[in-house]
């Protein structure tokens, strides 16, 4: 797998790095040419706060490939306090403690591995939120 | 522009083919089609297919199927479209008959995954997600749909084993297809007892992948006779699309694309949800089952499933679906499946559907890919 396609999203990935929309003023996550909700271009880059809650899970018991070191896992849609939801995995917490408007907080921590000599990815999960961070 | 019929239709059995490659399977399928018209050429040929390349390393199938299909020299090309490649496929032929380009054109759709492991598989079945944002997190199409399912669960109050008829339906009717992968029937209760894949998506939820294919032959309607004793007419074909991303969409339990390309094919048809008397549906998952009949119109949002519970949609319900075991029972070779239903939809119209076979002269199909970004309708009459 070439490098170049990991590093060109790692803003992203590392910085939950999305845009407001300059026309209608909406938060957009993942960053994208045209606004997803007026379609207008022209965007601000803006940093997302990496807090929100658990809109939706599904616990992963056949992982695919890439990703079988962490099976079982949650997936997750996470709607984040700015308002775009992001789908991510939910990581540090117990299958059986998730649910739905649970509070979250972002992470970074290892995606996958492509193999013996390919790369490693890292980007966000979610996690609940520590008390003592809130 | 003109009328469309369908004067062919072939299948393979639907499983998995050890002894038989991607090319045997499609050709099987195209001669079968061939052999029920009486059509003595063929202009076209478009594949429907989401995953050769990646699992078995053969792309430029249109070319493959037209040399191996003896169909030399004709126009083909593959059409991908996910899950929907095969509806998306017919819908092409159907473009192509009804400008007046080409007069008679077959589509084949077909998915051979088992020449993959099944990690590889599941893997390549993603890829109609959102690779950089959805695929990149480690989702599986499983995972997808419990992201959905468990969002249904709990905005409209529904209980997992409220969705059990849709998987007791589709395996109540597999019985009698004999092209179907499993032809036994499940109970509700053997339904709640299944094993997890993607909690809350459970092993009975999920059509398994597997391979086959299956074409038809289309040709203008006002020839159409000429070439079958059993013409169907294709009333209409209509495609949409929604947002890829689950997570971008206004709301993940409304499938837009869905009810759009129903709405669009109800206009062209000149019908509305009432007059449909059956409805092949894309139920690789039973949420996606309850959002398709939801989207188009057949049950009001957060009902499907009670209306499943009382029994409106089984094979003498009100509106059966998955006549012949839908994507769960017959088996979801991927690319091939919405050329299944186009298959099935045309038995039960030809009055061919053997022990399953519903009174009907107009029935509907819709296939989706992935989560529900790709929705193809047809409407099917005799």
């Amino acid at each position: 797998m070439n490098v170049a396609r990991y590093w060109r999203t790692e803003k992203t990935r590392y910085g939950l790095v999305g845009e407001t929309c300059r026309v209608c003023g909406k938060p957009i996550f993942p960053p994208r040419d045209l606004c997803p909700h007026c379609t207008e271009a022209g965007q601000d880059l803006r940093t997302f706060g990496g807090k929100g809650e658990v809109y939706s899970f599904a616990h992963v018991a056949d992982a695919p490939a890439g990703y079988t070191e962490y099976q079982p896992y949650t997936m997750a849609l996470i709607k984040l306090e700015e308002g775009p939801l992001l789908t991510a995995q939910l990581t540090d917490v117990d299958e059986a403690d998730v649910r739905i408007g649970m509070p979250v907080e972002m992470v970074t921590r290892k995606l996958k591995e492509e193999g013996e000599n390919g790369m490693v990815v890292y980007g966000y999960k979610f996690r609940p939120v520590i008390a003592a961070s809130r | 522009m003109r009328e469309v019929s369908i004067v062919g239709i072939g299948q393979t059995d639907v499983g998995e083919h050890w002894e038989r490659s991607l090319r045997d399977l499609a050709v099987d399928a195209m001669i079968g089609a061939i052999k029920d018209s009486h059509a003595e050429r063929v202009d076209a040929l478009y594949v429907g297919n989401m995953l050769s390349g990646e699992l078995t390393a053969q792309q430029h199938l249109g070319a493959l199927l037209a040399d191996w299909g003896g169909l030399g020299g004709a126009e083909a090309c593959k059409i991908e479209a996910a899950d929907a490649s095969g509806a998306a496929a017919v819908r092409q032929g159907y473009l192509a008959v009804a400008s007046g380009v080409h007069d008679f054109i077959i589509a084949c759709g077909v998915e051979k995954t088992t020449d993959a492991d099944t990690e590889t598989s599941n893997a390549a079945w993603s890829y109609g997600t959102d690779a950089e944002y959805e695929g990149n997190q480690g989702v599986t199409m499983p995972a997808m749909a419990g992201l959905m399912m468990r969002r249904y669960m709990h905005e409209y109050g529904v209980a997992r084993e409220a969705f059990a008829p849709f998987a007791v339906i589709a395996h109540a009717n597999g019985v009698n297809n004999p092209h179907a992968m499993y032809r036994s029937p499940i109970s509700a209760e053997a339904y709640a007892r299944a094993g997890m894949v993607a909690d809350p998506i459970s092993m009975f939820d999920g059509a398994p992948l597997c391979d086959g294919a299956a074409a038809v032959l289309l040709c203008p309607s006002d020839i159409a006779s000429r070439f079958s004793e059993k013409p169907v007419r294709i009333r209409a074909s209509a495609a949409a699309t929604d947002r890829l991303a689950l997570h971008s969409r206004n709301d993940v339990l409304f499938l837009q694309a869905a009810f759009l390309s129903a709405q669009r094919a109800f206009l062209q048809a000149g019908i509305g949800p009432g007059d449909v008397q059956f409805f092949e549906l894309h139920d690789a998952f039973s949420i996606l089952a309850a959002l398709s009949l939801e989207a188009c119109g057949f049950a009001e949002r957060g009902k499907a499933t009670h209306l499943a519970k009382g029994g409106q949609f089984d094979l003498h319900g009100k509106m059966p679906i998955c006549t012949m075991g839908g994507l769960k029972a017959r088996g979801h070779p991927i690319g091939a499946s919405g050329v299944y239903q186009i298959v099935e939809a045309a038995q039960q119209l030809r009055g061919e559907a053997g022990a399953n076979q519903v009174e009907a002269h107009l029935g509907m199909t819709q296939s989706l890919g992935g989560t529900g970004a790709t929705a193809i309708t047809h409407i099917l009459e005799v």
